[in-house]
């Protein structure tokens, strides 16, 4: 492991502990004084900033944390930081980003234009001021790479990383509260012809990012948005416009989108075609997998963080799933011998994050954390056993393929150390 | 009845004009693209060559633009390198798929010959996509191919001969039919996890 990225990591780490991670840490009050007040306070008052004592930042692969910052951008993208996470909602600025190895483009609003034509009646060209004159919606959903818990790149294999952390191990889902136009309008305004079966959608990116999706999807739940969080989708989400396929896998939410085409077949674009099918033991792949199944991690404590004391903690994470609603979290302490039902924050929403939560004692004995979720279709968040079963595979496969598992949604389990120390547990 | 054929027209004319403006259920909001619009946007191509452009290229046509355009990326003879992918590889490459190391290359890997030809077009090189004229990217396939030993080194490839190339992998995506694809039951789905 190189050093320098390991202090870098360091840092990162003391610095959220500084913003409060470190439950337990305690210094004397001292007297009150007048807080000093922050230069550029102006400036600050026009379009706010977080605290400078707040650093929690995006990442990118495990024990190379600096890779985006220095290098060229990269394949493998940057993750949230959920181990700092509140609430269910993700700041836009810190939403993961994946744009395979391509730069954001700098999109004029005022000259970007979404185009629908192909079988359709009447091929239609929009203004995104036009699109802002429709009917809107507003709705909570997750976004998440396929490959999120499971990635591997040059610096390893995340899910067998011992000092994995949220972020590392689930940093590539991400969720916003976006605001658009439903596409079933748009479709309908143009005329879907009978026979077209499928939409493609494409960006107005660098590798004009292009991916097939059934019609029927389209219709009904798809959004063309233009809001993300209260205020313009941010340019690494696609601003002016992104597509949001709620519930599928990250790839499908073409951001900058220009371009939808009606089609009567899957176009067999490249990224579908050839880097999201999922490989299977027999070297067939399955491909257009699409929803996302059911899958929740406990955010805290989890690993890198450190229990200084103990005695009283909330445990605390994050639940979602393609198929619906969250609709009961389970945690055990106790290595998964026993559950107990967690309490489900409000808003609980449709393939939105859920957030949850449960009080826990640490009596300071080892003890393993982990969350099991279930969904509103009854499907329940698999163990690394029993998934590895449904793929017909067995835990060693996990183990040593070099590559992503796609849609990885295994029960995390955290390891509490006696020294109050937490690490990656699922091997 | 030169009045009956008037209003007949008139009736006719009517009736387009009102389908036209029953269409629209917001007035004013988007307008018609016209033609060219639409061209200059349209690049995908089908799997089955839907939308491939008149032009042609060989192998030999491929290594020239190949050294000067994409060798910096990609390695002197398509190895890879820090920024590209490997893209030259083919039967070895097809044979790791059931290894602990799969190797998803272009040759050993992808199903579709058109996907080649329409990934070209629109991104490469690198930032510059669209920049390569319709011969070139034929050219660029062919070599490609040819060098994963897909197809022969003098094979030309256009529209008509590009769609067939036959690719190793063809055959190693489930499930087949397209018209499975988003049917949960033909896929044999169970509780959201397909086999």
């Amino acid at each position: 492991m190189n050093t320098k990225q390991t202090d870098r990591r360091r840092f990162l780490k003391s610095g959220a502990a500084l913003a409060g991670l470190a439950v337990g840490a305690s210094t004397g009050a001292g007297p009150l004084a007048a807080e000093p007040v922050p230069e550029r306070i102006d400036e600050l008052h026009l379009y706010g900033e977080r605290s400078h004592f707040v650093d929690s930042v995006r990442i990118g692969s495990i024990n190379n944390p600096e890779r985006h910052l220095e290098n060229e951008p990269s394949a493998f993208g940057l993750k949230t930081p959920l181990q700092d996470s509140v609430g269910m909602l993700t700041p836009a600025s810190l939403h993961f980003i994946v744009s395979h190895g391509f730069d954001p483009p700098d999109i004029d609003p005022e000259q970007h234009r979404l185009l629908i034509h192909g079988m359709v009646d009447h091929p239609l060209i929009f203004t995104v001021d036009e699109l802002k004159r429709l009917p809107s919606v507003s709705r909570f959903h997750f976004i998440e790479c396929h490959g999120n818990s499971s990635t591997a790149g040059p610096g390893g294999v995340t899910r067998l990383a011992l000092n994995a952390t949220a972020q590392d191990t689930h940093g590539f889902t991400s969720c916003s509260q976006w605001t658009g136009v439903p596409l079933s309008l748009l479709l309908k305004e143009a005329g879907v012809q009978k026979g077209a079966t499928w939409i493609l959608a494409e960006g107005a990116d660098p590798n004009k990012h292009s991916k097939s999706i059934p019609l029927a999807k389209a219709m009904d739940d798809a959004l063309v948005a233009y809001g993300q969080n209260g205020e313009p989708v941010r340019p690494e989400q696609g601003f002016p416009l992104r597509l949001v396929v709620p519930g599928w896998q990250g790839i499908n939410n073409v951001k900058w989108l220009r371009r939808i085409d009606l089609v009567d077949e899957p176009y067999m674009a490249m990224m579908e075609s050839t880097k999201y099918p999922t490989l299977k033991l027999d070297g067939k792949s399955r491909w257009f997998e699409l929803e996302l199944g059911p899958k929740s991690v406990i955010t805290r404590p989890s690993g890198g963080h450190h229990l200084s004391v103990n005695g009283f903690y909330e445990i605390t994470g994050l639940a979602w799933s393609g198929g619906g609603a969250i609709r009961r979290v389970e945690v055990s302490t106790d290595g998964g011998r026993t559950w107990k039902e967690a309490k489900l924050q409000d808003p609980v929403a449709r393939k939105a994050h859920t957030r949850f939560s449960i009080s826990w004692n640490w009596n300071g004995e080892e003890a393993v954390l982990q969350s099991r979720c279930t969904d509103d279709q009854g499907v329940v968040q698999p163990s690394l056993a029993e998934l590895a079963k449904l793929r017909g595979a067995d835990l060693e496969y996990f183990r040593t393929l070099t590559a992503n598992v796609g849609d990885f949604n295994a029960i995390q389990p955290w390891k509490v150390n006696r020294d109050g120390s937490i690490q990656n547990a699922l091997f | 009845m030169r009045f009956s054929r008037l209003l007949a027209a008139a009736i006719v004319l009517l009736a387009a004009s009102a389908s036209l403006a029953q269409t629209p259920t917001y007035s004013n909001v988007g307008r018609t693209p016209t033609k060219e619009e639409i061209q200059a946007w349209d690049i995908s191509i089908g799997p089955d060559g839907k939308g491939l452009p008149p032009g042609q290229g060989t192998s030999k046509q491929g290594e020239a633009i190949y050294t000067a355009k994409c060798a910096t990326c990609h390695g002197a003879a398509g190895e890879g390198g820090k920024i590209g992918p490997r893209l030259i590889g083919g039967k070895a490459d097809l044979e790791s798929l059931t290894t602990i190391r799969p190797a998803r290359t272009i040759g050993g890997y992808w199903p579709y010959a058109t996907t080649i030809w329409d990934y070209i077009h629109r991104a490469m090189p690198r930032n510059q996509g669209g920049t390569l004229k319709a011969d070139e990217v034929y050219a660029l396939t062919a070599f490609i191919l040819a060098k994963s030993g897909i197809i022969q080194e003098n094979d030309v490839m256009d529209a008509q001969s590009l769609p067939k190339v036959q690719m190793l992998n063809r055959n190693g995506f489930v499930p087949q039919k397209f018209s499975d694809i988003p049917d949960e039951k033909k896929r044999g789905c169970h509780e959201g996890v397909c086999p």
